[in-house]
Parts: C-alpha cells; sequence; structure tokens
C-alpha cells in the first residue's frame, strides 16, 4: 500500500505580470519506509514538491495523498530538513530542538530526556545549554536532525541537507542520517543535485528536468546498494554502473550549453 | 623564549593602545576647556556682545543660584518626565503598529501611502492642533514627544520584521505553528537588535518633541525657559536651559547604550 501518492500535481508561480509553471503533472507513489531521492538541475522544482508534501505550500491542481487522505486533512507529522540548519540564534540547542514540541504545546520530561537522548545519539555530549554560535556547521546540521526527528514525523522530507557543509562533513552526516532512517524505519523525500548522494542513500531516484518541472525517469537502486552505508556504497561495483545511466539521462535532458 | 617575548610585544600594543586613548581624551578635554575659557575671555573682553551671548560665570552663578531655590530642579523634573515618557510611549506604540501592519498584509498596503505621508510630514508642524485637543498641559507636550518617533519607529521595526529570513518561520511551519507563534518565536525576537537600534534614534527625537512642545505651550519646563529668556533678554538663562539638555540628553543617550548592551548580551 502506498504511504505517499501525488496524483498529476500542478503547480504555478505567480508574479505581478507574468506565471511560471513549475511543476507539471508529477505522479508517483512512496511506500512506507522507502528512501526517495528526487534529483535534478536547479530550477526543477525539486523543493517546490517538498513544500506541497508539507502543506506549506499549495499546489493549483491535482492530488497529494497521504495514507489515502488529503494532505491538508492528514494529522500525521511531517519533518523538514532545509539547506542550513536554521536554528535560533538566541535559543540554546535544547530549546532549539524541543521546538517543535513546543509549538505543539507537548513538552514534558520525556520529552526532554528523548532530546538528551538524540542528541547523544548524533555525538553531540553536553551541547543542550549552547548557543548555536559555539557549535560547528556540521554540529549545527546534526541540532536541526535531531529537531527534525523529536516530534516522531511519518515522513521526512530533506531539502538538500548536506550542501551547505564541507565534503568530508556532508560523507559522515550521509552516513548517520541514512542509520538512523533506518534504525527508525522512516520513510523520507531527500531533494538533491548530487547523483553520488542519491545513488548511496536512497532506494529509488526519481530524476526530473526542468522547464517545466516534470518526472525525466525513474531509477531503482540494486538492493546490493540499499543496504549498505553510503560511503560503503561508493565502492561498490553497481555504484558506477548506475551513476553512469544516471548521468547520460541527466545529460540528454540538458540542452548543450557547456 | 618565544612565550615571553610574544608577551612582551603583546604589553607593547597595550600600552600603544593607552597612550592612543590619553591622547584623544586630552583633545577633548582641551576643546571642552578652550569653548568655556573663550566663551568667557571673548564676552569679559566684550569681542560678543555679554548681554547677547552672556558668559559661562554668568550661567554658573545663575544655575547655582536657582538650583538652591528650587525652580530649575522642578523645570527640569517636568522636562525628563514628558521626554521619558514621550520616549517609552513613542517607541511602544511604533512597534505594536509594526506589528499590526505585519499581521495583515491587507491592513499594511492600506495603510502605506498614509504611513509615507506621515513620514515626510514634520511633526512639529502638529503642534498647535495637539494643544487645541488635549489642552495646553503637560498631557499635550508628552504627546509631541511620542508622536515625533512613533512613524519612523512603526516603519523601521515594520521593515525589520519582514526582512526575517523566511526560512525560520517555515521550519515553525513545519511543526504546524500558527502565524501567532511565528511572530512571537522567529520575527519578534530576531528583530530586537532592530527594536533596540531605534531606541537611541528616538531618544534625540523625543527631546525635540518635547522642547518644541515647550515652546508651544510655555507654562514650564527647560524649554520654557528658553523661550521665556529669550522673551526677556535674558540669555544667561537661555545658556543654562541648553545646558542642562545637553547633559541630560547626553546622559539618556548613555543609558540606552548601556541597556542596548545588556539587552543584547541576554538576547541573543
Amino acid at each position: 500500500m502506498s504511504f505517499l501518492t501525488l496524483e498529476n500535481v500542478t503547480h504555478h508561480y505567480f508574479t505581478k505580470n507574468n506565471y511560471t509553471k513549475a511543476l507539471e503533472d508529477i505522479s508517483f507513489s512512496i511506500k512506507e519506509g522507502e528512501f526517495v531521492s528526487l534529483l535534478g538541475p536547479s530550477g526543477c522544482g525539486k523543493s517546490t514538491i517538498l513544500s506541497i508534501v508539507s502543506g506549506i505550500m499549495k499546489h493549483t491542481s491535482g492530488k497529494v495523498l497521504l495514507e489515502n487522505k488529503p494532505i491538508t486533512e492528514s494529522e500525521l507529522a511531517i519533518g523538514y530538513m532545509l539547506q542550513q540548519d536554521y536554528l535560533f540564534p538566541w535559543k540554546t540547542i535544547l530549546d532549539n530542538v524541543l521546538l517543535g514540541p513546543i509549538i505543539q504545546d507537548n513538552v514534558d520530561s520525556d520529552r526532554i530526556n528523548k532530546a538528551k537522548e538524540l542528541l547523544q545519539e548524533v555525538g553531540l555530549k553536553d551541547v543542550e545549554d549552547k548557543y548555536p554560535s559555539a557549535l560547528s556547521g556540521g554540529m549545527r546540521q546534526r541540532v536541526a536532525l535531531v529537531r527534525t526527528l523529536i516530534t516522531d514525523p511519518k515522513i521526512l522530507l530533506l531539502d538538500e541537507p548536506f550542501s551547505a557543509l564541507d565534503y568530508q562533513t556532508k560523507l559522515k552526516l550521509e552516513d548517520l542520517v541514512f542509520k538512523l532512517l533506518h534504525a527508525y524505519q522512516k520513510t523520507a523525500i531527500l531533494v538533491t543535485h548530487d547523483i553520488g548522494e542519491a545513488i548511496a542513500m536512497s532506494d529509488r531516484i526519481i530524476l526530473m528536468s526542468a522547464n517545466p518541472g516534470s518526472i525525466a525517469k525513474i531509477f531503482e537502486v540494486p538492493i546490493e546498494l540499499r543496504n549498505e552505508m553510503p560511503f560503503l556504497a561508493r565502492r561498490h561495483p553497481k555504484y558506477q554502473s548506475l551513476f553512469d545511466k544516471v548521468w547520460e539521462e541527466l545529460n540528454k535532458n540538458e540542452p548543450q550549453t557547456v | 623564549m618565544p612565550i615571553k617575548e610574544d608577551s612582551h610585544i603583546f604589553e607593547k600594543h597595550q600600552q600603544r593602545l593607552k597612550r592612543e586613548k590619553r591622547v584623544v581624551m586630552g583633545w577633548q578635554v582641551f576643546i571642552l576647556v578652550g569653548f568655556f575659557g573663550l566663551w568667557e575671555l571673548a564676552s569679559r573682553e566684550n569681542w560678543i556682545d555679554p548681554l547677547l551671548f552672556s558668559s559661562p560665570s554668568k550661567v554658573y552663578n545663575l544655575l547655582i543660584q536657582k538650583f538652591s531655590d528650587g525652580s530649575m530642579i522642578s523645570h527640569t523634573f517636568v522636562t525628563l518626565f514628558e521626554t521619558l515618557l514621550g520616549f517609552i510611549i513613542g517607541t511602544l506604540l511604533g512597534i505594536v503598529l509594526a506589528s499590526l501592519l505585519w499581521s495583515s498584509s491587507r491592513f499594511s498596503k492600506i495603510a502605506d501611502p498614509y504611513l509615507v505621508i506621515l513620514n515626510a510630514m514634520p511633526k512639529v508642524a502638529l503642534g498647535p492642533i495637539i494643544i487645541v485637543a488635549l489642552g495646553p498641559g503637560y498631557i499635550s507636550i508628552i504627546a509631541m514627544g511620542a508622536i515625533i518617533s512613533v512613524i519612523i519607529t512603526t516603519i523601521v521595526v515594520y521593515t525589520g520584521f519582514r526582512e526575517v529570513d523566511p526560512n525560520y518561520e517555515k521550519v515553525l511551519l513545519s511543526f504546524g505553528a500558527t502565524r501567532w507563534q511565528c511572530f512571537k518565536s522567529a520575527v519578534f525576537p530576531a528583530n530586537l537588535p532592530v527594536m533596540i537600534s531605534t531606541l537611541k534614534v528616538n531618544v534625540g527625537l523625543s527631546w525635540v518633541g518635547v522642547i518644541v512642545g515647550e515652546f508651544l505651550v510655555s507654562k514650564e519646563g527647560l524649554g520654557y525657559l528658553i523661550v521665556y529668556g529669550f522673551q526677556v533678554f535674558d540669555f544667561s538663562l537661555v545658556m543654562s536651559a541648553l545646558i542642562l539638555i545637553a547633559i541630560f540628553a547626553a546622559i539618556m543617550y548613555k543609558v540606552v547604550e548601556r541597556l542596548e548592551k545588556w539587552l543584547i548580551k541576554h538576547t541573543t
């Protein structure tokens, strides 16, 4: 049974004198516990899909169903991780992590303990009372991950969460996120323009093309790669062959400008 | 021993800083003393008309005399009270108005042309109307002190509200936050530095509003003393009121500056 379904979703952006079609006829579905990547060039509407799924943005036509219910009626918690951590600089790490529970008004000692446990689990000890400015970029993005997980979301939307990090930190965080999401059996959609990241982390890759944003092709990641940690998956022999296929497809859609 | 050498360089650096500070202080004192000294000398030697421009010694004697008979204390107190209240009301009202503008984009669109006009308009020109409406008393003067800063505060703070990175709101919205929660947890606290910096501008503005108000109402206060001294040609009185205003405005500015440092330290 599909967990999240998009049926013929179309979205337009309006400006004063013009409008652009950001998404055209997007249909796909995701099973519970599946990790799907949306891969494509910038401007292909990847992030727009996440905004629509999260309910922050309203699509112009089509259906978005979460557990067979329209997204607007769904009570299921959604976790959203952005390109940058967007930790609130005037709040301590613990208060930042508890932001969701504070908004939903269900902070109790259990939550606070869970927050501390999760912080430990992502390798952050004794940071609860510190302020975000005292932490490095990688540590801050880990805090943002904990902030996303604390509300126990059923689906995680990851909007290029590793793109602002340096390469080494990025590889480490990929492994961490992969491990955590599999341990807690979360469903996730990852938006990225990094082919390697998409192959190493996901079960399925939805390749998109721009103008207007639409689905070009869907790749199934071989089972051998799916079960490997992202760092090791990159060394797997099947990794390169899938990379080449995706590369070829991406170039096919791209007008030859470079 | 490289460590000892390094600390030696650091000591030299500190000494340089100290010397620089002393030189600056020296010049500042020199200008102050020079100004009053030259003024006194010019007045005694009749280079300037002592009747018109008074002299530091006359101003000093007048201040001593007026403070000991208590009349200056009440004038100073009245002006300080009006300025403080005008400053606080103007700032708070401006922040409340900015919040209302943020809460409804339709309201802000409707209010836009009126804000532009009110901002461009010299607020002290409204003085007579305010006095007619609120009576020739301290309420009118406080209103002048407030009105002069309220519109600019509204505009600056509202602009600040709108410039908050929308991604903070996105984070909150993904947790199902309401618009009020977004305001309370992101937009307002992110703007505290902007609001604090408007405080500094408003100190100066409130003084302008209150002094002009006292010119018009002409009952009591330092602004009244200036107008009164001008009318009876007692320029020692005018000068002493001016000096008191300069001192208290500077003190208020410094207090707000301290407050700014404290708030920034404790809110960010």
